[in-house]
């Protein structure tokens, strides 16, 4: 039984098996040009993602709860983190072309120009939060008239 | 979403926990992830619907790699020692003509559509990556690792794709092997993934009432969002990515709603040519000097010798007409343009293939790129919609279409229709 325990189940020691023979033999292909710089690529990837980038965006988050907390608005979190989160998506999705990373590579080979990205990217990201903002202001006005209209006995 | 801070304590009791790994404070303790969202529900739905589409894009990955027909020359293939991972390998058909354009433009927008969920579906297991002890039994040391190429080479996947298609050539080689055989490592792990946990996932789903597992915090702090919320604010991410990059798969209005796509927006000129252009003449090093009526001419061989045509030669010769898309690997397409030139496999007859149009392998005037050299064949030669085109929408080809000639294959990856052709050599390759 012990022996069990510490080796684990034989069907997932096959199925990994067989899972690290077939990324082998792709990866033997991955790696032989530039091996490290793919190593540290794939490797990377994965730190950068677990290790910075969550934090950073779970640490903005607490942030904003926390200052929402602070005048006792934790309700509005939704209000700030939608806005900020799909902005700051678009942004990391498209942040070669919005930051004019590859603008002169961009303009010659397409012939289109590269300096609207961040023009729509900015408009994009103020919609978003105008959008947000407008919603907040409805459903404050909304709460404020359901709280006229109820008698103040309630109270 | 995020973790609440840790308060207070008495100095002393701190010290006693500096080192216990229990200490909700270090990331290795389950009170120290206090989202009330993380649990068995969450976690499921987001995996369930990266296992739909992440088969989506390995397949449709797959069928892109096939359009390019590696197997027919080398100048073709960039993953020369794919050994057996090119066992499914067919003969690319030209029927019907948008396949290409539809399997690229759903590999593409899909990929960008499912980076939120990505993202979210990490972010809910997080908590794992810090669990004690690191291995609990060989089967989970050896999963932990598998684990490593399914996140490395997830993301390694989406951000080469991502980048590529912004023509950010910043990766560590050349991006059809890198993209290639990264696929095969990153769904060699995700097999086993799903294998190992799909069954779980399942029961998660339909059982009902209170959630317990390991993702589940012991302190959760107070809710800001259900979890159900959550799942429409990742929904509200994947719609507005797929909103802004799907139109670069279209014309006209439709275009201009993508509006971060690399080819979305507008058209890079109006008229007949005013459509959109992968590689300029000016990128490609293409002059008007070599491009001149007096300096150009169009080498064809065969198995009757070689013959030399001057562009007014060609445009003598029967014309006809197809409509055809340009559809790029970088998943942007356009709609059906209007191409009038000579059929191939009329200028296979030219040089003594009369009824067995055999491949051609194509040659530019570009001295550098990628795929300056491309074959097509039998079946694309003996198309009657393949042409080598001399006009596009009424007009004469402009410079950025390939002027003075260009090939327009149907269901062709973009590259393929070579531009400013010089010389075609038909044979079987």
């Amino acid at each position: 039984m012990r022996d069990r325990v510490v080796i684990g189940s034989p069907l997932h020691l096959l199925v990994l098996c067989c899972s690290f023979a077939l990324a082998a033999y792709a990866g033997v292909r991955l790696l032989a040009g530039d091996w490290l710089g793919v190593a540290l690529w794939v490797v990377g990837a994965a730190v950068l993602h677990d290790l910075v980038l969550l934090p950073l965006y779970a640490a903005a988050d607490r942030a904003v709860v926390r200052g929402l907390d602070g005048i006792r608005r934790r309700e509005w979190a939704m209000y700030v983190r939608v806005p900020a989160a799909l902005s700051g998506l678009l942004l990391l999705v498209w942040f070669p072309l919005i930051s004019s990373m590859v603008e002169a590579r961009y303009r010659s080979a397409t012939g289109l120009p590269p300096e609207v990205f961040l023009t729509r990217w900015l408009l994009i990201t103020a919609a978003l939060f105008g959008g947000s903002a407008l919603l907040l202001a409805m459903r404050l006005l909304l709460l404020r008239r359901a709280a006229k209209r109820r008698p103040p006995a309630v109270h | 979403m995020g973790r609440a801070p840790v308060r207070g304590g008495f100095a002393a009791y701190r010290r006693l926990m500096r080192d216990d790994p229990r200490d909700p404070r270090l990331p290795t303790s389950p009170g120290f992830w206090r989202s009330p969202l993380r649990g068995p529900w969450f976690t499921s739905v987001l995996g369930l619907v990266l296992l739909a589409g992440v088969t989506v894009l390995f397949l449709t990955g797959l069928v892109s790699y096939a359009a390019y027909n590696p197997d027919l020359s080398p100048v073709n293939d960039k993953t020369p020692g794919k050994g057996i991972l090119g066992f499914y390998l067919f003969a690319w058909p030209t029927d019907p003509p948008w396949l290409y354009r539809l399997n690229q433009g759903i590999h593409v927008t899909l990929g960008v559509t499912l980076i939120p969920v990505l993202l979210a579906k990490l972010w809910s297991v997080v908590p794992r990556l810090f669990a004690l002890p690191p291995a609990r039994s060989l089967a989970h040391a050896l999963e932990r690792i598998s684990l490593l190429l399914l996140v490395g080479g997830g993301l390694f996947e989406f951000v080469t794709g991502v980048l590529n298609v912004q023509l950010d050539y910043v990766f560590p080689g050349s991006f059809y092997p890198l993209h290639f055989y990264g696929a095969w490592v990153f769904f060699a792990a995700f097999v086993a993934h799903v294998l190992l946990k799909a069954p779980t996932a399942l029961r998660n789903l339909r059982q009902r009432g209170e959630e317990k597992n390991d993702l589940v915090s012991p302190r959760p702090a107070e809710p800001t969002v259900s979890r159900r919320g959550a799942l429409w604010f990742v929904g509200s991410g994947s719609l507005l990515l797929f909103a802004t990059t799907v139109g670069q798969n279209f014309g006209g209005p439709l275009r201009r709603t993508a509006l971060l796509a690399p080819h979305g927006g507008g058209e890079p000129g109006t008229g007949p040519n005013g459509f959109q252009i992968n590689k300029t003449a000016a990128y490609a090093g293409i002059g008007t000097a070599e491009t001149a009526d007096d300096a150009w001419r169009l080498v064809v061989t065969g198995r009757t010798g070689t013959v030399r045509l001057s562009r007014a030669r060609l445009a003598g010769l029967p014309l006809h007409s197809s409509a055809l898309p340009i559809a790029c690997v970088e998943g942007w397409s356009t709609p059906d343009q209007w191409w009038r030139g000579v059929r191939l496999r009329d200028l296979a007859a030219l040089v003594g293939y009369e009824d067995d149009p055999p491949d051609v392998f194509v040659e530019s005037l570009q001295r550098h790129g990628a795929f300056r050299k491309a074959a097509l064949r039998a079946n694309q030669v003996a198309d009657p919609r393949s042409l080598l085109a001399l006009y596009v929408n009424g007009e004469e080809l402009s410079p950025d279409h390939g002027y003075p000639a260009r090939i327009i294959v149907p269901a062709a990856p973009g590259v393929l229709n070579t531009k400013w052709v010089a010389r075609m050599t038909f044979g079987d390759l």
